[in-house]
């Protein structure tokens, strides 16, 4: 029995209305409004976003959307970051680019997030794609600069190359020579990951001049400070630019040249780099700071006087990224001139040392967060805090949408009162309304969990290390928190009954990590029997997980949900618990 | 633990990896698997890869006596605990923070160097242009731990946490693990180290120090090597006979 809709459009017009839905959620929002809708949203759904490349098979996306223009694909689990998903895991892009070229011809657009792009990759990308525009490697790794050559030399329309702190085999710095002279429409180009090692200056600069579009230009340390001029002169139209080195011989020429073309760079609204900075040519950089939104010093080793000077002539600033050497005393000044500040970021600069080495505390963020009314997300590390502090924190700033607290001792408690944390992160969870983003450090007990789980309800990412006594830590989340995507956990007590407890939870998730936990081989093979959509990885350094008692904890567990099924590229430490794990693996 | 001693146990290992290269009166030693060390050496091997004049022993020599004199008590102990991934802070961050912590305070490290005082300028200038790895010697093991390893013939790169390692035996075996036993095919390979049929091994482990030279694996104690590995290559033999870029090895056959 089919019912005609009283009015149903052509779907010439309906795909015209789909094409104002950008984001990827409102398109899957879309798609499951009735089959109509599925088939006419799919065959004009120009992006696709895949946020597990394990999650779904490139034959499954190419199958259906037929016609998308742009990918992106996330692959190792986040905290490969810190280094514990050892080498050799996975998250392989070359399947995917294999499968896409035969398919898509007209491709235009590949962003990558923590994947293992090979030069082999890079050269199929060049090779297959003729419209190719824009290349986004983010946290990627496995490539050399021979693959660069290749995007460079062949794709004639490329628009972005941005790499983001990718570990590139930097082979040679002549890559960027295999631009043709004809080349001309690069508009942002991101290179400050590649190495030290000599760079070609002469092509970059002869790449700058030619290219008249080029909006966004960040540098690598190989870039001295005296090139910087030469190459900015040719690109007054620059809307962010990063800085190589900022080190020279302080000598009066390098200095008025740089300020000079500074100057003339009227667009300028974002500047990075400031690899091992000389103060002397920081006021350099002053004419063009009252337009600057986001400022990213997070490389740059001066000291809280001269970050303080600098701040003070940034009264635009939305985003703003910087060592601890702010000090307290530094993020009060920012706090009472950046009114529009939105992100801060603040890393360590002696993270191993054993005593504090700035004048950074609990202070600092409070001040902050009193005196920026815009301000939403934050990542801070400091070596003490307080519930009073976060407390505050939390009242006055309830606008947080990414609160990132690393105390960087594990299990620090509040100083004042030598209690956990736990009321503090507490407040933050139950002010903040609209919190996507937590992570935890300093002394937790389950009842943060508690909070968490109760208040938490728009939480997408929480981050754990060193918290909880028990289970009922790790239940209080999975229960509770029902935006939760990604729930990355290490070195906590918990073990195998909140997992099995909420095993329908992680279907509705896209991944959880658990290692040096206390999650047992029986109930990782439990798990797997179970529950068909989920991939259950152990991930174990030490052998087989079957050569221990089953009731031996394993080391690390990554688990995601998946309509692909169990991975075939897996190395020889991880194992995927299936429905025949039990017959499999004895 | 002095060293001829800490290298006994070594010697005793059965390993697909080897570091057997000739000796001085240019024999191939015949034990299969064994890593070679400094005892089967007078005075420290170079394998200079690099090009250019090999140094001459007399520097070397001078270097090995100064590292020496360096302490390696085990690990002075900053206030973290040096945890795998803590402070959650990206590698290529806190290659940065070393680089940088470098570059600033070398005067200041003079009292705890320990080296010659003739090496100590040219080392320093050294480290501050490569921005390598900081010397105190036991500090920054936390995060020391992971460098890469290539082998020939292996497109991929990998990584080996050095923090999880405390002897070149321990090293080398997961090594092994990582590059011989890879998934399905090589189960044959487990059997590699007696497997040698003309008594040498057919790779050869090597590292980069921080002045950018490479140097066998197994020549200086263990601690020594830590601070002064930049990363690991695993060299095919052959090669390393036949390189003809100015190393003493090459009479060696």
């Amino acid at each position: 029995m089919h019912k005609k809709m009283a009015f149903s459009f052509p779907d010439e017009v309906l795909e015209h209305v789909f094409s104002f839905i950008q984001s990827d959620k409102d398109r899957n929002a879309v798609s499951m409004v009735c089959k109509s809708w599925y088939e006419i949203e799919r065959w004009c759904r120009r992006k696709v976003f895949v946020g597990n490349c394990y999650a779904v098979s490139p034959r499954m996306v190419i199958r259906r959307f037929p016609e998308f223009r742009s990918i992106e694909l996330k692959g190792k689990p986040h905290f490969a970051d810190f280094n514990l998903v050892p080498d050799g895991w996975g998250g392989y892009v070359f399947p995917w680019i294999a499968e896409m070229a035969g398919a898509y011809p007209w491709l235009e657009e590949i962003r990558l997030k923590r994947m293992v792009v090979t030069d082999e990759s890079l050269e199929l990308i060049a090779k297959s794609f003729k419209n190719f525009k824009v290349l986004v490697l983010s946290s990627c790794e496995g490539f050399s600069t021979d693959g660069l050559a290749a995007i460079a030399a062949s794709c004639k329309n490329l628009k972005e190359l941005d790499l983001r702190d990718c570990e590139v085999d930097d082979l040679s710095a002549h890559w960027l020579s295999h631009f043709p002279e004809t080349y001309t429409s690069l508009v942002s180009l991101n290179i400050s990951c590649l190495g030290s090692d000599e760079a070609s200056f002469s092509a970059l600069e002869r790449l700058v001049r030619r290219c008249t579009n080029l909006k966004t230009l960040r540098l690598n340390r190989a870039v001295p400070l005296d090139k910087i001029a030469n190459i900015l002169r040719h690109a007054p139209q620059l809307v962010e630019f990063g800085t190589g080195t900022y080190t020279a011989d302080v000598r009066p020429d390098v200095y008025s040249d740089l300020a000079g073309v500074l100057s003339s760079c009227k667009e300028l609204k974002s500047l990075s780099g400031f690899w091992d900075v000389i103060p002397d040519y920081l006021p350099a950089i002053y004419p063009v700071c009252s337009k600057l939104t986001s400022l990213n010093l997070s490389y740059a080793t001066i000291q809280s006087p001269d970050l303080i000077k600098l701040v003070s002539h940034c009264p635009n600033l939305q985003r703003l990224l910087v060592l601890d050497y702010i000090e307290d005393s530094g993020l009060e000044v920012l706090a009472s001139s950046c009114k529009d500040l939105q992100e801060l970021r603040v890393f360590p600069s002696d993270p191993f040392g054993a005593e504090p080495n700035v004048s950074l505390t609990e202070q600092g963020l409070v001040a902050v967060s009193l005196g920026c009314p815009k301000l939403q997300s934050v990542l801070y590390f400091c070596r003490r805090m307080s519930n009073e502090a976060l407390v505050t924190i939390a009242r006055s700033r309830p606008n947080f949408t990414r609160f990132r607290l690393c105390i960087i001792e594990p299990k620090t408690a509040d100083y004042l009162t030598l209690e956990p944390l736990d009321v503090g992160f507490g407040a933050i969870v139950q002010y903040c309304k609209d919190l996507r983003r937590l992570s935890l450090s300093g002394l937790l007990t389950d009842r943060v969990f508690e909070y968490i789980g109760t208040y938490a309800k728009k939480l997408e990412m929480l981050s754990v290390a060193f918290a909880g006594d028990s289970d009922l830590g790790l239940h209080h989340v999975l229960s509770g928190c029902e935006s939760l995507r990604k729930l990355e956990i290490r070195d906590c007590p918990f073990g195998d009954k909140a997992l099995l407890a909420n095993a329908a939870k992680l279907e509705t998730m896209r991944s959880l990590w658990i290692s040096s936990c206390a999650v047992s081989f029986a109930a990782c093979k439990l798990l797997g029997q179970k529950m068909p959509r989920l991939n259950v990885e152990v991930i174990d350094e030490r052998g087989p997980p079957d050569s221990r008692p089953e009731n031996c904890p394993v080391d690390k567990l990554y688990i995601y949900r998946s309509i692909a099924g169990p991975r075939f590229d897996m190395p020889p430490f991880v194992w995927t618990m299936d429905e025949d794990s039990g017959l499999r693996l004895s | 633990m002095s060293e001829a001693s800490s290298y006994l146990a070594e010697t005793e290992l059965e390993l697909g990896l080897g570091l057997s290269i000739g000796g001085p009166t240019g024999k191939i030693n015949k034990a299969s698997g064994r890593i070679l060390t400094a005892k089967d050496f007078p005075v420290p091997r170079r394998a200079s890869m690099n090009g250019g004049t090999p140094p001459s022993v007399t520097v070397s020599g001078t270097k090995r006596a100064a590292d020496q004199s360096v302490p390696h008590d085990g690990g002075s102990p900053t206030a973290t605990s040096q945890v795998v991934g803590w402070p959650p802070i990206r590698s290529y961050r806190m290659n940065s923070l070393v680089n940088n912590n470098q570059a600033k305070a070398p005067r200041a490290e003079e009292e705890h160097k320990g080296i010659n005082e003739e090496e100590e300028e040219e080392e320093e200038d050294k480290a501050i242009k490569d921005g390598s790895k900081q010397k105190k010697p036991n500090e920054n093991l936390g995060h020391i731990g992971f460098i890469k390893v290539n082998m020939d013939g292996i497109r991929i790169g990998r990584k080996v946490d050095l923090n999880a390692h405390s002897s070149y035996h321990s090293l080398a075996s997961a090594l092994e693990n990582m590059f011989l036993r890879s998934a399905g095919a090589e189960k044959q390979q487990l059997t590699m180290p007696s497997k040698l049929l003309d008594g040498s091994s057919e790779f050869v482990l090597t590292y980069e120090d921080k002045e950018g030279d490479w140097m066998l694996v197994g020549d200086v104690p263990w601690m020594m090597f830590l601070t002064s590995v930049r990363r690991l290559r695993i060299m095919k033999t052959s090669e390393l006979r036949d390189s003809t870029k100015g190393t003493e090895l090459k009479e060696v056959n």
